[in-house]
């Protein structure tokens, strides 16, 4: 009685934390829910029994928790999506050996209800396990986030999946350990074949995606044990991963199969821009400072390109001075500009860039025909305007509008395309100088640029 | 009896998801990374479940389920504690933009 209380009260403050979220103000304060919440979860399980190995319990915990807090003070921002989703092959591979543990353990009987709830807790498990881990290794370059197709995969695909069903049929029917441990090494393979022909434009979806698996794991261990606080925060998470996923395939006009099916993006490396008989205007920094500076509003969007030349202090430093100047500066957020959901406002964050300047697509896409110039800076595909050509391979996907500002500037590393293998025609608009060069060499020129003014 | 309690598992799962999606509809665009790596410290829960396996067997400590749990906690306990550190860390330098302004 007392247990399913203070499992409430846990839940109720683990649902807190979310809601927490809903600004930066109360986010804090939800966060420490969150904290309580799951300290009550555990002190509370902890109280329920009778015969626990303490030794081994403390041991686990305070290994996990020293290695966890480590890598959470250590980690850089722009390596969060590789931490998520290491994370979640933590929760996949936990959830598995849960049930592992539970079917091994012979003082148990599973009855027929519990033995489907542990197939479906243990195989969502193995696939979130090694799932995640081939999209934390295409994510940290460990091996190619190119797309990776070959003949029959889905055919292969559904004889794992049949495969994988029919050895837990068999453990339904009678209980033979050794199917369920079948049924769990067709998952594993599953996870594998699953993401491997999935590419890296898509990651953010995949990502959300394997949050949500995480979340489905934990719920379906909670129904094996009958426990109301797993089955309440994995279905928290669950559907939050859900809508992260839905909101990624929405702002990429992906549908989520078609993300799954894979392919999308597989020729970005190799594309070349043929139509050699399109000019492009360069300029130098000192043009661009001196366009900058006579204008009275600026909107800067950033893309993945400025992460990846850590240029956010020094484009900070650059809007900060426009700023001083009374020019108006905004940045602009396309929704998966970066490599995970909220990626890009993060590494903003981290760069000291006060959050009401940053804005989302949809708030500031109508005020690009008021302004004098806007700063494209590391990203290409979400400002391609060959998302509004039909037969585009881009076509309908929500872009910010920046070829209606009245001049654009944008910088890039070379005229290659972006990660939809695509060409830009706006780098060939009249209005737009390019100002070509690594991101943050470009912005310290113009720093530079700016205080000779 | 066990058809009730899974009827009952299967209204609270199914009423938590309705809270799920409300509750996270209503989190700001801006603060979905550390919405996933609070819900990553969140879906280490899973160490309830794993607490539970570590129990004496016949009198025996060691046992392969109290080993699997164990490692089970290991895993969950980087998750509790690196997710909900690393929220911090991020909500921390949403923070202090308000300050400085």
């Amino acid at each position: 009685m007392i247990t399913l209380t203070l499992y409430l009260v846990a839940s109720v403050l683990i649902i807190l934390a979310l809601r927490g979220l809903s600004s930066p103000v109360s986010s804090r304060q939800g966060n420490y829910f969150g904290m309580i919440g799951m300290a009550v979860a555990v002190l509370t399980t902890l109280l329920i029994n009778h015969s626990y190995v303490y030794l081994l319990i403390s041991i686990s915990i305070l290994f996990g928790a020293s290695i966890g807090l480590v890598v959470a003070k250590k980690v850089e921002m722009t390596k969060m999506p590789e931490l998520v989703a290491l994370m979640h092959s933590f929760v996949g591979l936990a959830a598995m050996l849960i049930a592992f543990a539970s079917i091994f353990n012979f003082d148990n009987e599973h009855s027929t209800v519990q033995r489907v709830e542990l197939f479906l807790g243990s195989f969502i498990g193995a696939i979130t396990f090694t799932a995640s881990l081939v999209a934390f290794g295409k994510l940290s370059g460990k091996f190619a986030s190119k797309t990776i197709v070959f003949r029959g995969q889905h055919v292969l695909n559904l004889i794992l999946f049949i495969s994988m069903v029919f050895f837990g049929a068999t453990y339904f029917i009678n209980e033979s350990t050794t199917a369920f441990l079948l049924m769990n090494v067709f998952a594993l393979v599953l996870g594998i074949t699953l993401i491997v022909p999935i590419g890296g434009a898509d990651m953010p979806v995949v990502v959300s995606m394997l949050n949500s698996y995480s979340g489905w794991a934990a719920a379906g261990i909670g129904f094996t044990l009958n426990n109301s606080v797993l089955i309440i925060a994995g279905a928290c998470v669950g559907s939050s991963g859900a809508i992260l996923s839905y909101i990624m395939c929405k702002s990429m006009n992906r549908s989520i199969i078609s993300v799954l099916l894979g392919g999308f993006g597989s020729e970005a490396n190799e594309a070349q821009h043929s139509d050699s008989d399109k000019n492009h205007k360069t300029g130098s920094p000192t043009d661009v400072a001196y366009l900058m500076t006579s204008s009275e509003s600026i909107i800067i969007i950033p893309g993945y390109g400025l992460a990846v030349a850590r240029a956010q202090h020094a484009l900070q430093e650059l809007t900060n001075k426009l700023v001083d100047m009374g020019i108006k500066v905004r940045y602009a957020i396309h929704p998966v500009a970066g490599r995970m959901p909220g990626h890009m406002n993060v590494l903003l964050a981290e760069a000291d860039v006060p959050y009401d300047q940053v804005f989302e697509m949809d708030d500031i896409n109508n005020d690009f025909t008021e302004t004098d110039l806007v700063f494209v800076i590391g990203a290409n595909d979400v400002v391609n305007p060959a998302a509004k050509i039909p037969g585009s391979s881009i076509y309908g996907m929500p872009i910010l509008e920046a070829q209606k500002a009245k001049t654009i500037i944008v910088n890039k590393r070379t005229m290659g395309v972006g990660y939809a293998g695509l060409d830009n025609d706006l780098f060939y608009d009249n209005k737009t100088m390019m100002l070509l060069g690594d991101a943050k060499e470009s912005v310290e020129e113009l720093i530079k640029a700016v205080d000779d003014l | 009896m066990e058809e009730i309690l899974t009827i009952q598992n299967l209204t609270i799962f199914i009423l938590a998801i309705f809270v799920g999606f409300h509750v996270v509809w209503n989190v700001t665009p801006a603060l979905h990374t550390p919405l996933m790596s609070v819900t990553n410290a969140i879906s280490g829960i899973v160490i309830v479940g794993a607490i539970l396996q570590v129990v004496e067997i016949d009198g025996k400590i060691f046992s392969l389920s109290s080993l699997l749990g164990a490692v089970a906690i290991f895993l969950a306990s980087i998750n509790i504690f690196g997710g909900f550190m690393v929220t911090q860390r991020m909500l921390d330098m949403f923070k202090k933009k308000k300050n400085n302004k």
